[in-house]
Parts: structure tokens; C-alpha cells; sequence
């Protein structure tokens, strides 16, 4: 491929409809990491979550040989996994963030372990028959230019993704729940004092994260991909955390954050097909992350060094 | 029959602090009542029990002859008691009315009905006389408003009590009328009010009623008109008269502090301080009065060296102040008492000897080729813990265990232990009681008569007043009066500068 062929492919209609499906997977997660974050229980273990969900899919939509079934089940083991860390942080007073990453240790060996007893193989899940959710047609994009393409005929799980912004949105901003959620993350003494259940509220921001991950690992082994692979997330868990504070912990903004480093994923395949290797171009996902964090750290870094008082901000500091 | 009854109420901390002890206290309905006495006298913690945010060891609470159990705040409320913190209780990325109806939110098929919402705490404020936006955001209010804020809110859920905790600590003398007359209309509406201050002289003007608490127990109630300010005093600190301070008489120096226009926009773009000009000398006190939020605790955080300032410059005994760290300023002889002790001031969880060290661990003896050296350490603190009269049992003891005095005492003793040539002092007898005040007042006259340079922001005019060898008033970012003799000036009229309505004409402005 000449470079005005990769040219011509980053700016065709097919690379935008794969920025689509490659940002799915990192959006669910983050906006469960949203939700986890703005109710002051950061949920870390997004990545172990998916990881489970994507492989409890394939296994019982394989067993069942129903997709639904198994989305239904993946999406019962998150919200597992979520009450399970909520229990541990909330109840048992364990740290978040540890008790998040044990998970996601536990997610990665757990799931290898269960594969690997079911079907004798270590790697991927390609002896299972499992089925994989379904891709839409929407009539009304059909034979549209330029749009149909883009945005018509994907995984359903695609379009749930982007409707989510939306519903999580409302679900934040314009109900008593959302309020109240935003309320115990900003000052748990404050929500208190009104009567708000701080525990209670916290329990539920975390399940519903482990819910949206959930979608997300779903997506990842029974549509973006039809198999369950080991560690097959590759750290999409953390790039949704990222995109969370990039887009200033905001549903619409960690969209837009979510498309970037889905832009970057989408141009990593993309020229995967070059002669470069393959190490570098798959680099760039990451170092996309990094330095969109380090730009938006010294962006606002410019601002506070100037006008703020050097070591202790006036601005509200966040209550864990 | 009392509205309120509390019967042999102890408090004992888990550290083994005893904060109450065998407490007696009692409000009639539709009263003012005030609940006065020095720092960890205990009044804080008995008004917590009433309003259920802590258990007593013992003792019993009646509510017009039942007895009740208060569990929590909200069997607080529901028995019509509410309670103003002195750190007040709201949510600051929140609006106005996100804020009064939180937990209460009018609501429709699930939807929060945010039309209603709106509508309820303007119809709230209304009743009440009090105006507010419900849609601005509390973080962009000044604290009379987020207090107003908090007034409403507690209000709206059908309290009949209100208690009130150092409500005018951070308040400006017009804030503080306009709570005071928010306060006397509640009671005609039948409301019942319990007041915490330091400040007598608002005890005299607005209560009905005193109780006074010393070491945790009670002292005495007793009806406002019977009582004098002197008396009050030696009831609360146990002496009976108050060694009345004189005011040393000023040698003034040469000029140590020299500002020359200094102007200073924020991060939102918006003019703090506007080609603000001063001088300070040695052995001299120059006030600074204003209403909080006109640029003053910018000034000083620029001298402090904590803020970079857009324009103008800073001269320190002829020489320019260079951009610099806090640590080089403090090296030039500055030194900062700030105005939010807690946060910039000390660091909680620290123990009094590292918070004492804290500007000077990296020299000798403290520390040698990068380590600490306890033993020295130790001692310098014990000194200091002497010479400053801090009240704790060991420099060990971390700062959160300190009351708001003694832990002035040990920024004190940080700062002053240096001999500045410049002293900051923003707000440093804020939330004190009156042998504390007296103490700080005492630390600053002091470094005058050492000669140092004094500048003095207070949101207290009778202290500015007192204190000051000059004052100056600043309004909208800029210094809009200097006054050579404050002692000549009343309160009202340096009310007028500071709200704007009058300004010094120009060249009268470098006073003296
Ligand atoms: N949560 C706590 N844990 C341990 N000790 C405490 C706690 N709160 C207060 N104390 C101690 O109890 C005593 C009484 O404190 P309290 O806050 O009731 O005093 P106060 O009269 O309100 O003082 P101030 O005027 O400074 O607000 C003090 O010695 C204080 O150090
Ligand atoms: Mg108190």
C-alpha cells in the first residue's frame, strides 16, 4: 500500500464505520467508569469485568446456543463481580483500588483456568460453537450516501453503546437517582445529612458500572470478535478510565474522549496492512492515551500554575 | 414546660477527650438563645448531640416534656430540629436549589421536575424574605449567600429549631445584619433560634438569652439584659476581670513593604486586583478591611508567594521581590499566617513538631546530609510548645487533635519564631474566643515593637480598628482609602468604603 493509499483508507467511509466499532468497547466501560466516579467509587476493575463478561458469552451462548442467553448470563456474572467489589470495599472497608485490581488479576488467570477446563485450550475459545449477537439493518439508512455506510449494519451492540450516552445522561442529570448518586460522590457527609443512603447509592453506581462493562466485554467476544480469547480486552478497561477524565467527567465528553482513542485504534489497524512492524503499529492505541492525558494534564496544568496558588488549589478538593 | 430539655448529658471522645459533662440546658420556644465559651469548651459537641451527628454517654433529651432518641440528623429533622454547620453542608458543583431540595426533589414519572424544583425555593425564599438565585451555582456565591443557602434549606424541611454554629465568623458586618435580621423574622414566625458565637457584642444585640459553657460544663444561663460583656468574659474564661491590652506606642521605620501596582487576573479572566499601591514600614500594622472577596486574600497570597500576580511589583527592604517558591520568600523574612488554617495552615495529620518544622526541616540541626535528627527536633518543639504557651501534652501529638487556639499557637509559633521582616496575618483570629484573640493580638503587637512589618487583613473592623496603625480599604480590587488614625473612624463609615459607596480621593491615598 502507497501512502496515498493509506490516505485515501483513513479518510473512507469504511475507516469511519470501524472507528464506530472499535470505540463500542471502550465507551460501554467508560461510561460505567462515569457513573462508578461521579458516586466517588471509582470502579477499577472495568478491565477483569469485561474479560469475564466476554467469556461467560461465548460459553453459554455456546451451551445454549442462544446469543441472548448469553448475554443475559455475562451481564448477570458483572453485576457479580461488581456487588462482589462493592461488598469488599463498602462492607469489608477494603481499598478500592486494591480490591479493583485483584479482581482484574483474578478476571485474567479465572478466565484462562475455566477455558482451558472446559475446552483443553489455553488460548482462544475456537473449539466452542458460541454465537455472536446480531448485526442491524436500519432501513431507513439504507441506500443513504456517505451516512447508510458509516453508520448502517452494525452489531447491535454498536448502537446500544451509543444510546447509552443518552440514557446515562438522563439517568444522571435529569432523575432523582442521578442527583443523588452525583450528591454522595461529591460529599458523602453532605448526601448524609439529607438522609440519602450513601452505602446504598454506592452499591448501585457500581453494579450498574459493572453492568455497562459487561455490554462492553459482550461486544468484544460476540461481535467485534466471535471468539473468546485470553486477555483479549488489552487494557480497554483503563483507556475507558481515561477517556472518563478526559472528557471532564461528563457523559457527552466522555463520548468524544472515547472516539479519539477509538480513532486511534481504528488507524492501528489500518496500517497494520503496512510494512511497518506490526509492535509499533499496535502501539498506538496506547500511546495515544498517554500522551491525550499528558496533553490535557498540561493544558490545564497552564492554567493552574498561573493563576492558582502553587501547592494547595482553592478549588474543591475530591471526597473519597 | 421547655421546648428543648438536655439533662446530664457527657460526652466522652474516643480519644478520652471529655467534651461534655453532665450537661444541663434548656430552651424556651421562640427564643434566641445564645451558647457562648471558649474554644473546646464543648458547645459544638452538645449541639451535635441534639441534632444527632453524635451519641452522649449519658443523659436524656426532651422535646416538650418526651422524652426522645435522636440517632441521626434525620430523626433530628423529623423532630424539627435543624442545624447550620460552621463548615457548611452543601454541595458546591450543585445549583441553589439542586442544593435546598437535595434528597427532597420534586419529581414526576421517575423524572426530577426541575420547573417545580425552581418554582418551590422561590416561593421558599419568598416566604422568608430572603433572596437567593436558585439557579446560580454555590461554588460561585460568597458565604453569606451559601449561608442563606443552608437557612433555607434546613427550613424547608419543617425544622422548628434552628442552631446556628459561629454563623458570623466569616461574615462581614453587613452579612451579618441582614442574618440577624433573617434570624428575628424566623422567630416571628415562630421559630425557635440557638446561636454559637465568640463575639459578645453580637450576643448582646441578638439573643434573648445566654448559656455559657466553660471546660464542658455549664456555667450559667441567664437573660440577655441582665448580663455585661465583662461579665460574660470572666464567666467564660474563669477569671473575673480581663487584663485590658495597651496598645504599645509606635516607632515606625523605614519602608519594608513597598507594592507598586499590582494587578492580577484569575483563571476565569476576571480583574482581582487592580494597580493596588501600599507601603508598609517597619514597626507598623497596616490594616486591610473589606468585604471578603474584593481581592485582599489574593494580596496576600501573591506577597506569600503562592500566586503569581499579572503586573507590577513587589519591593522587600529596596530589594525586588523575585517570582519565586513560597520557600525562597520565606527565606527574605516573609512570613504568612494564613487565612484557611486548616488547609494551608497546618497539616492535620502531622504531629506539632513536624507541623513546626515545617519551613526549615532541611537545615541545621534539624536534619544533617538528609536526615532528621529527632533529638533536635524534640527540643526546638518543646521550647516552642513553651514559649508560645500551647496547650498539648507532647510535640507529638498530631495537629487534628488541637483546638482551633491552639492550633493558631502552633502557626504562630512556626512563623513568628523567625523574627520576620514582613508579617502576613490573614484573618488570624478567626474562630477564636477572647483569650485566644487577646493571645494573637498580643503575638502581633509584639513583632511590631521587634519592628517588623505588619499587614493585617481581618474581616473583624472592631479589631482592624484596634490593631491598625493605618488602615486601608479595599474594594473591587482596589485599595479605594487609607486611613493614617482608624481609631477616628467609626465602623459605618469605613462600611461605606469598603461597600463602595465613597473612595478616598487620589492624592490623599498614600496617607501619612
Ligand atoms: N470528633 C472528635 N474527636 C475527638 N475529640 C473531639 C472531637 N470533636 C471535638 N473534640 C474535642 O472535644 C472538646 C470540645 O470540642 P467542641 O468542638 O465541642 O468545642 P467548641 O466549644 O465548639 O469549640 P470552638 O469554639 O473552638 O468551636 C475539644 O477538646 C475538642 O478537641
Ligand atoms: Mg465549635
Amino acid at each position: 500500500m502507497s501512502e496515498a493509499e493509506v490516505l485515501r483508507a483513513i479518510f473512507s467511509v469504511a475507516f469511519l464505520a470501524s472507528v464506530l466499532r472499535v470505540t463500542t468497547p471502550i465507551l460501554l466501560p467508560a461510561l460505567g467508569g462515569l457513573i462508578s466516579e461521579l458516586a466517588g467509587v471509582i470502579n477499577i476493575a472495568l478491565e477483569g469485568i469485561m474479560l469475564t463478561a466476554a467469556f461467560v458469552g461465548v460459553v453459554v451462548s455456546a451451551y445454549t446456543q442462544s446469543p441472548w442467553l448469553g448475554l443475559a448470563a455475562a451481564l448477570l456474572a458483572s453485576a457479580l463481580l461488581a456487588l462482589g467489589l462493592a461488598f469488599f470495599h463498602l462492607e469489608l472497608k477494603a481499598d478500592l483500588i486494591l480490591s479493583g485490581l485483584a479482581l482484574n488479576l483474578l478476571a485474567s488467570g479465572g478466565t484462562v483456568f475455566a477455558l482451558y477446563s472446559l475446552t483443553g485450550d489455553k488460548g482462544t475459545s475456537a473449539a466452542l460453537a458460541s454465537r455472536a449477537m446480531p448485526a442491524l439493518n436500519l432501513p431507513f439508512l439504507e441506500g443513504v450516501p456517505i451516512l447508510g455506510p458509516i453508520l448502517n449494519q452494525h452489531n447491535v451492540m454498536v448502537y446500544i453503546a451509543f444510546l447509552m450516552v443518552g440514557v446515562i445522561g438522563l439517568l444522571l442529570y435529569r432523575t432523582r437517582w442521578g442527583i443523588h448518586v452525583r450528591a454522595v460522590g461529591a460529599n458523602p457527609e453532605v448526601a448524609a445529612s439529607v438522609g440519602l443512603n450513601v452505602r446504598a447509592l454506592r452499591y448501585q453506581a457500581l453494579v450498574l458500572s459493572g453492568v455497562l462493562a459487561g455490554l462492553g466485554g459482550v461486544y468484544m467476544s460476540m461481535g467485534y470478535l466471535q471468539l473468546f480469547q485470553r486477555d483479549m480486552i488489552a487494557g480497554r478497561g483503563f483507556i475507558a478510565l481515561a477517556a472518563v477524565f478526559m472528557g471532564g467527567r461528563r457523559p457527552l465528553g466522555t463520548m468524544l474522549a472515547a472516539l479519539l482513542f477509538g480513532a486511534a485504534d481504528a488507524l492501528a489497524n489500518q496500517l497494520g496492512a503496512l510494512q511497518i512492524p506490526p509492535q509499533w503499529v499496535q502501539m498506538i492505541p496506547y500511546t495515544a492515551t498517554v500522551s491525550a492525558l499528558a496533553i490535557y494534564a498540561l493544558s490545564q496544568q497552564r492554567v493552574t500554575t498561573r493563576h492558582r496558588p502553587l501547592m494547595f488549589p482553592r478549588t474543591q478538593t475530591r471526597k473519597r | 414546660m421547655p421546648f428543648i430539655e438536655m439533662r446530664g448529658i457527657t460526652k466522652v471522645y474516643p480519644n478520652g477527650v471529655m467534651a461534655n459533662h453532665q450537661v444541663n440546658f434548656e430552651v424556651e420556644a421562640g427564643e434566641i438563645h445564645a451558647l457562648v465559651g471558649e474554644n473546646g469548651a464543648g458547645k459544638t459537641t452538645l449541639m451535635k448531640i441534639l441534632y444527632g451527628m453524635e451519641r452522649p454517654n449519658a443523659g436524656e433529651i426532651r422535646i416538650r416534656g418526651v422524652p426522645v432518641q435522636i440517632r441521626s440528623p434525620f430523626d433530628a429533622i423529623r423532630l424539627g430540629i435543624g442545624m447550620v454547620h460552621q463548615n457548611l453542608m452543601l454541595i458546591p458543583e450543585f445549583t441553589v436549589a439542586e442544593n435546598i431540595l437535595l434528597g427532597v426533589e420534586p419529581h414526576r414519572w421517575g423524572l426530577w421536575d426541575r420547573s417545580a424544583t425552581l418554582q418551590t425555593v422561590r416561593s421558599l425564599a419568598e416566604r422568608y424574605g430572603l433572596s437567593i438565585d436558585p439557579e446560580a451555582r454555590v461554588a460561585d456565591l460568597p458565604v453569606g449567600v451559601r449561608q442563606r443557602v443552608e437557612i433555607i434549606k434546613v427550613l424547608h424541611r419543617g425544622v422548628d429549631l434552628i442552631i446556628l454554629d459561629e454563623p458570623t465568623a466569616l461574615l462581614t458586618p453587613q452579612e451579618t445584619q441582614e442574618l440577624f435580621r433573617t434570624i428575628r423574622e424566623l422567630v416571628k414566625q415562630g421559630k425557635t433560634v440557638i446561636l454559637i458565637t465568640h463575639k459578645l457584642r453580637e450576643v448582646k444585640a441578638i439573643s434573648d438569652r445566654i448559656t455559657v459553657m466553660r471546660h464542658g460544663r455549664i456555667v450559667g444561663t441567664l437573660p440577655t439584659a441582665e448580663a455585661s460583656e465583662e461579665e460574660l468574659a470572666a464567666w467564660m474564661i474563669g477569671r473575673r476581670a480581663l487584663p485590658t491590652l495597651k496598645r504599645p506606642p509606635a516607632r515606625r521605620g523605614p519602608c519594608i513593604l513597598r507594592v507598586e501596582n499590582l494587578s492580577y487576573i484569575d483563571e476565569g479572566g476576571r480583574a482581582i486586583l487592580r494597580e493596588v499601591s501600599f507601603e508598609v514600614h517597619s514597626g507598623e500594622i497596616l490594616g486591610i478591611a473589606g468585604v471578603e472577596g474584593n481581592g485582599q486574600s489574593e494580596l496576600v497570597e501573591i506577597l506569600a508567594g503562592l500566586r503569581q500576580p499579572t503586573a507590577g511589583e513587589i519591593w522587600l527592604d529596596g530589594e525586588r521581590l523575585p517570582a519565586g517558591t513560597p520557600r525562597r520568600i520565606r527565606s527574605m523574612g516573609i512570613a504568612h499566617i494564613p487565612e484557611d488554617r486548616l488547609r494551608n495552615g497546618v497539616a492535620l495529620p502531622l504531629s506539632i513538631a513536624e507541623n513546626l518544622i515545617a519551613d526549615r526541616y532541611f537545615e541545621a540541626p534539624f536534619s544533617r546530609s538528609g536526615w532528621l535528627n529527632p533529638g533536635a527536633i524534640r527540643r526546638y518543639a518543646e521550647d516552642l510548645i513553651r514559649a508560645f504557651d500551647i496547650r498539648a501534652p507532647d510535640p507529638e501529638v498530631p495537629a487534628e487533635a488541637l483546638s482551633g487556639g491552639n492550633l493558631q499557637r502552633v502557626i504562630l509559633a512556626r512563623e513568628l519564631s523567625r523574627r520576620p521582616r514582613l508579617l502576613l496575618a490573614a484573618q488570624p483570629t478567626r474562630g477564636l474566643d477572647v483569650g485566644a484573640t487577646e493571645a494573637v493580638h498580643h503575638f502581633l503587637w509584639e513583632q511590631r515593637s521587634n519592628g517588623a512589618a505588619v499587614l493585617l487583613v481581618s474581616a473583624d473592623l472592631s479589631e482592624l480598628i484596634s490593631l491598625s496603625d493605618r488602615l486601608a480599604v479595599m474594594h473591587d480590587g482596589e485599595i479605594v482609602a487609607i486611613f493614617p488614625e482608624p481609631q477616628r473612624l467609626s465602623e459605618e463609615e469605613i462600611g461605606l468604603y469598603m461597600l463602595g459607596l465613597r473612595r478616598q480621593p487620589l492624592e490623599r491615598e498614600e496617607g501619612s
